[in-house]
């Protein structure tokens, strides 16, 4: 394999020109042409389903593939609160320039700019492109488009749709591209795995499939691939993630040899509900939404702290003065706005205290008797209706009545494949976008710009991107499935069923990745150090022994068969959990989510180290040792490079 | 708690299923259902028996995955929720509980308690979207009154599980058509089509195999989202308007 070099593309001149100056020197595809190339888009979330849907309106040849029964499903559909563009539509002083300000400091200083600023230039498109597409979100009584507040911002910035802005901008792009599958531009495969990438002459140039009803092994190829399978919170087990959101695609990518950026940067989202027992499968997320209008507290008394948890007495009989709104006493100038990374830590630092409000110590309060109390009980069912119901079902708990209780928990992974400001891995022809890369978010993200991220990456960033890789392209023929590399692939991915068949042990699938959960969030979780971390490697390593020699997988291959899907997840997710700890461990500073306990103010507030640590760490795949660590400089042209503040 | 489940058992779409029974023991009240289901198929896997086939994912009621029939109602004993928002603390201790897959001629089973719904996808296919592509105009170049966002807002609220169809006994998906519909009629970017997508998505949910509307409203019960048949009123109204076109 060729030496990797990163080289980040990023184009010159002024950053507020380079988007416009690249595009125009990049090179396109004629529509004749297009006709011709083919492209496969791997998942069908909002980066996935709006770049097939973009690529096949243009003309290009399309396969989308997804685990799910319908593209539909995709676990971008959760996503409640919103979406972020820099429309100034509430004339509060926002612009392209503050939203990329805003982004690139909430992320710690630990994302390129050009790419932050291209996002911001392009969020006001998405916005155009979803309300043409019939998304119906929220308005004012006047006809136009309402907005709220997100964590991190100052002003209000976020359109959503209730509190299902992510199923509505899905929909969107789901209805794009079911016009495009119609119009024969784009072929769905559904209930399809990916599990390996096929290279020829070392490009991109296909992918193996397991299609989950058959158990068949598939091959497909197309002139570049685009990886857009989400994010790998689930190594942890428990997370807001959806059940069968994976890491896989990820990790055969990285095999294969595109570098994996970031990895320790995993966010930690405050609100979401406890955990309640050994039986839980997942955690839910209460939307950051909330926070415009909820109240974050713990009691002052530790007396009252017990009364809560025998249920002696009930947290609205505490009285004002005896609250603790540590957020709003911490940090004046945000309040409960903060950005997600300080908010969930600073519910630790309560809950270690000894101030969490149930009985497994690890809660706080998300309250909003005072806004109903001054805004009226109808104006936040219209505003949090559905969050309230989701919150009632699941807990028992009216919270209209009594407050809600709230822990951080893993959500979403701002670290991803390496790509450059084209969006391509160190793989030619393999590209990543939304979650799936680690471009825009740096070391943690604001709330409401996944879904922005997601879908400036498909309607407008790739689209463009790519025309310049195939237009070198346009003399290459099909792909022909049956070379001999994609014959290797398949025969590797068979020979890795056979294998986990064969083993036969005693454990279930669930039970080792539990255990793998547990080391990684006690010691890879909300606060890291490195003693803490070399004990996880070894731990994982030694996990990943047990589960190679211990693992038990029903069945066999050729049918559908879900404990075979799990397994091969989780294989991966062992890996990926290693990665998780090798780049934490690597990076001894306090950055956005990654925090490092040796690296603290008297305050216990993140401690960055610009000096060493201003770059992205690149990881590079090699067998049998471990990884090789390439950096990329970060180079701030613009943005004056300080110590996060949200108190003043 | 404890349970006795008598679950339906298919190997795929052509064999033929039956139901087996199973007995589960130590199950927390908080407990999900989805999550009693995990715990089942733990315990046969460590049996040596083969797990229960089951869809989910988000188990937040969102994704639209899960699709059990239990005790005789699509998504159990509850109102307006999916299968994964059903507690155990739904269920009295002792009770014996029946898991069904959706039943529906368009909804073939793959196995177990899957079944394939991609019918619903060929439906939206065949007109489910407003026909515009690359640059548009301004977000707010078009006001649109408050009333007609919230309508479409609640139409579009639909995730496509299917409970309509398996609740309704001619297995019609009309309140999903009409959800769609109608969700894009109420915006004025969407009456553009209007007419014309009321009638071919409505040839295709016939030509697919799903039955006619008798107005029973069991769909309506049912949807874990609480969408209105009044929706089917509109559907009715375009695809008449269409058929006058012709």
């Amino acid at each position: 394999m060729a030496e990797i070099k990163l080289d980040s593309k990023i184009p010159s001149g002024p950053l507020a020109e380079k988007w416009t100056r690249h595009k125009a020197a990049i090179k396109v595809v004629s529509p004749a042409n297009k006709r011709k190339m083919e492209i496969i888009v791997v998942g069908t979330g909002l980066g996935g389903a709006s770049a097939a849907a973009t690529l096949g309106e243009l003309g290009y040849n399309v396969k989308i593939f997804c685990i799910s029964d319908s593209p539909r499903r995709a676990h971008s559909i959760a996503a409640q609160g919103g979406i972020n563009a820099a429309k100034n539509y509430q004339n509060d002083n926002d612009s392209v320039y503050r939203l990329f300000y805003d982004t690139i400091k909430g992320g710690d200083f630990r994302a390129r700019e050009a790419n932050v600023y291209r996002l911001a230039e392009v969020s006001n498109l998405i916005i155009d492109k979803c309300v043409a597409q019939g998304v119906p979100f929220a308005r004012e009584y006047g006809g136009l488009l309402a907005n709220r507040s997100f964590g991190g911002a100052q002003v209000s910035r976020t359109f959503y749709a209730r509190g299902q802005t992510g199923q509505q901008l899905l929909l969107g792009a789901y209805a794009s591209l079911n016009r495009q599958i119609a119009a024969g531009t784009v072929k769905s495969y559904n209930r399809r795995e990916m599990l390996d990438l096929v290279l020829i002459d070392g490009k991109a140039r296909g992918i193996i499939v397991r299609n989950l009803e058959t158990g068949e092994i598939e091959r497909y190829g197309a002139h570049a691939v685009v990886i857009a399978t989400g994010g790998y919170g689930n190594t942890y087990f428990l997370s807001t993630n959806a059940m069968n959101s994976n890491g896989s695609a990820l990790i055969q990518c990285y095999k294969k040899g595109a570098c994996f950026a970031n990895p320790c940067f995993v966010q930690i989202h405050p609100t979401c509900i406890p955990v309640h027992g050994k039986q839980q499968s997942k955690l839910t997320l209460m939307s950051e939404s909330l926070r415009n209008d909820g109240k974050i507290w713990t009691p002052k008394k530790l007396e009252d702290v017990e009364k809560l948890r025998k249920k002696q007495i009930k947290p609205s009989q505490i009285p004002e003065e005896d609250r603790d709104y540590y957020l709003e006493r911490r940090y004046p100038a945000f309040g409960n706005l903060v950005p997600r990374d300080v908010a969930s830590r600073a519910a630790k630092e309560r809950c270690d205290a000894g101030y969490g409000v149930n009985d497994t110590g690890l809660a706080v309060f998300l309250d909003f008797a005072e806004p109903i109390k001054r805004l009226g009980r109808k104006a936040i069912e219209e505003r949090y209706g559905n969050l309230f119901q989701m919150y009632e079902k699941i807990t028992d708990v009216n919270p209209y009545e009594e407050p809600m209780q709230i822990y951080p928990a893993i959500h979403y992974t701002m670290g991803g494949l390496w790509v450059d400001y084209n969006l391509m891995t160190t793989i030619p022809g393999l590209y990543a976008i939304g979650e799936a890369n680690f471009s825009d978010h740096g070391g943690n993200r604001l709330g409401a710009s996944a879904l922005m991220q997601g879908l400036a990456d498909g309607y407008y960033v790739l689209p463009n991107t790519i025309g310049d890789y195939l237009s070198a392209d346009i003399q290459t023929p099909k792909t022909d499935v049956n070379h001999p590399a994609f014959e290797e692939a398949e025969n590797r991915v068979k020979a890795r069923i056979e294998k986990l068949f064969k083993i036969k042990g005693k454990q279930t699938v669930d039970e080792l990745h539990k255990k793998l959960g547990n080391i990684m969030w006690e010691y890879v979780g909300m606060a890291r150090n490195e003693k803490g971390l070399k004990k996880a490697i070894k731990l994982i390593d030694e996990l990943t022994k047990e589960f190679w020699t211990d693992v038990l997988v029903p069945g066999k291959n050729g049918d559908f068969n879900q404990e075979l899907e799990k397994a091969l997840r989780l294989a991966d997710f062992l890996e990926i959990g290693k990665l998780i700890a090798l780049d934490a461990l690597d990076r001894r500073e306090s950055c956005g989510g990654h925090f490092r306990e040796e690296m603290q103010t008297e305050e216990g507030e993140a401690k960055r180290d610009d000096a060493n640590y201003m770059y992205v760490a690149a990881w590079e795949y090699r067998e049998n040792q471990d990884p090789k660590l390439h950096k990329e400089p970060l180079n701030y042209e613009v943005v004056k490079v300080s110590t996060r503040n949200y108190k003043n | 708690m404890k349970f006795t489940l008598k679950v339906w058992r298919q190997k795929n779409a052509k064999s033929k299923g039956r139901f087996e029974t199973y007995k589960i023991d130590n199950i927390s009240p908080d407990t999900s259902f989805l999550e009693m289901l995990d715990i089942l198929n733990n315990n046969l896997v460590h049996e040596g028996k083969e797990p229960v086939a089951f869809d989910h994912d988000c188990r937040e009621g969102i994704c639209g995955m899960c699709s059990l029939y239990i005790n005789g109602r699509a998504h159990g004993p509850d109102d307006e929720i999916t299968t994964c928002q059903l507690h155990m603390r739904k269920f009295k201790d002792g009770d014996t509980i029946t898991i069904e897959p959706w039943r529906s001629a368009a909804f073939p089973v793959v196995k177990d308690l899957v079944v394939n719904r991609r019918a619903f996808d060929q439906i939206l296919q065949a007109g489910g979207f407003i026909s515009i592509s690359g640059i548009v105009p301004d977000a707010n170049a078009i006001p649109i009154r408050k009333e007609d966002a919230d309508e479409s807002m609640d139409a579009s609220a639909c995730i496509g599980c299917g409970a309509c169809v398996a609740t309704c006994k001619n297995g019609s998906a009309m309140l999903f058509v009409a959800a769609r519909v109608s969700a894009l009629e109420r915006l004025p970017q969407g009456k553009i089509e209007a007419a014309k997508r009321a009638k071919s998505m409505v040839q295709k949910m016939d030509e697919l195999g799903f039955g006619a509307c008798s107005n029973t409203q069991a769909c309506e019960a049912e949807c874990p989202k609480g969408i209105s048949i009044a929706h089917i009123a509109r559907l009715n109204r375009l695809f008449i308007q269409a058929k006058l076109q012709d």
